[in-house]
């Protein structure tokens, strides 16, 4: 445990990790989402994150609350794709969640997950077991709530978190698509994983990181 | 002033064209494009979006149509981030019928909710039309409870087109009346163009209301004169 503190340092530096993983894991993206929907998914989330952290470079976030607002803005404006206006609700509504908070306690980071997965919900009109971002993050919240019940730290809600959004991306291979382009195709489907059930493992996993959590 | 039309778009160019398309039967309303990305590439941009509803900010509100998934979200974004004014409505419609149906319903002065409401309604269907059979004479007759009706003949080359649709739906919106052509409501361009009346056919016209009279001689009028395309 590198950096226990969830304060803007960790903020910044999971938007940084994010960015990272997401460019590294784009043609994988690419490659889920031409699957089973349009094949712009690693190449728009690759864009939208790049461009976070060339504002990152330019405005410095004081809260973790600004970062993610830089993130909501950021993300809606350059993505593109349906995954613009979800990750930015998302990161809207985590920092409506955290408020001007300097650090991040265990409730107050189980909080903003769930407001950010609400966020998610309320965007897309998705709910869990449709094949969606949504079968990652309510795992996700799920085993964060648990973990921060049981006494656990900040770092370890989100290991936790991260974990179970690998799991929950996983477990959409079977499913078939309720929402998104990938329900016109049926059963067709079956067998390929949700590309933003993938790349919201990545984005847990990369905050988990950030706070010094190993893989 | 009217209400305000922003169209959202994945592309640059099909929410400019709808701009351009609907500006024809409604050049007095603000009509704002926000399509594509800032690089004008395809998808939908939340800056475009917030940029374009302060540009439509009129004081009388804005009414906000958008095409597919991605443009919806974001439309639904930037409200949220603008903390959710109540003049600022989205419109869950198709995105060029619902657009001229808005543009031509704020160009007759009428509500932000009206203006909405027209473009949410723009692809019912129209009522059925009357029997055909009868003849009836071209006169205005006075009938029961101050109902005005009268049958004419389109002389026109072009019908009853988009531009003679904008021009009656707009001056018809209005007034105080209730107005059918043909069964179809006469306030409303989409209804009136889906008639796909042509030059010599007949134009049953039924109107009740205060203004029922007026209305009905106004629509004389302008078939009389083939809409100025003669």
């Amino acid at each position: 445990m590198v950096n226990t503190t969830l304060d803007v340092t960790w903020a910044i530096d999971w938007l940084r990790k994010s960015a990272a993983v997401v460019a590294e894991h784009r043609m994988a993206l690419i490659e889920l989402d031409r699957a089973i929907g349009d094949g712009d998914h690693g190449e728009n989330l690759d864009r939208g994150f790049s461009a976070i952290l060339e504002k990152l470079d330019a405005e410095a976030p004081a809260t973790p609350g600004t970062a993610f607002k830089l993130a909501a803005m950021t993300l809606m404006s350059k993505v593109g794709g349906a995954a613009g206006p979800l990750y930015g609700t998302a990161y809207l509504r985590a920092a409506t969640a955290v408020g001007d908070a300097v650090e991040l306690d265990a409730a107050t980071l189980v909080a903003a997950l769930t407001a950010a997965r609400d966020g998610v919900v309320a965007r897309g009109k998705a709910e869990a077991g449709e094949k969606t971002m949504i079968d990652a993050w309510t795992p996700a919240v799920d085993a964060a709530t648990a973990a921060a019940d049981s006494g656990a730290a900040p770092a370890e809600v989100l290991a936790a978190a991260a974990t179970a959004a690998e799991v929950g991306a996983v477990a959409t291979e079977p499913l078939i698509a309720r929402k998104g382009r990938a329900s016109y195709l049926g059963e067709r489907a079956i067998g390929h994983r949700d590309p933003g059930a993938e790349s919201s493992a990545l984005i847990l996993r990369a905050a988990a990181q950030a706070a010094g959590v190993e893989a | 002033m009217s209400v305000a039309l922003v169209i959202v778009s994945h592309s640059a160019q099909l929410a400019a064209g709808v701009v351009e398309l609907a500006a024809q039967m409604a050049p007095d309303v603000v009509l704002i494009a926000a399509g594509g990305m800032d690089d004008g590439g395809i998808g939908t941009s939340l800056e475009k979006v917030m940029s374009a509803l302060g540009l439509a900010d009129t004081g009388d509100g804005a009414v906000v149509l958008t095409d597919l998934g991605s443009a919806v979200m974001t439309a639904e974004a930037a409200w949220e981030f603008l903390g959710s004014p109540e003049t600022v409505l989205l419109a869950n419609a198709p995105l060029v019928e619902g657009s001229i149906a808005a543009a031509v319903t704020a160009q007759s002065g009428a509500s932000l909710a009206a203006v909405c409401s027209a473009a949410e309604t723009a692809l019912q269907a129209p009522a059925a039309a009357p029997d055909p059979g009868e003849n009836t004479p071209a006169a205005v007759t006075e009938q029961a409870e101050d109902s005005v009706t009268a049958v004419l003949t389109l002389i026109n080359p072009m019908g009853l087109h988009a531009r003679p649709a904008a021009v009656l739906a707009g001056v018809l919106g209005a007034m105080d009346v209730e107005i059918e052509i043909n069964g179809a409501d006469a306030q409303s361009v989409m209804m009136l163009m889906t008639l796909g009346a042509a030059q010599g056919d007949e134009l049953q016209v039924s109107a009740t209301g205060p203004d029922a009279k007026r209305a009905v001689e106004l629509v004389r009028t302008e078939v009389a004169a083939g809409f100025g395309e003669l």
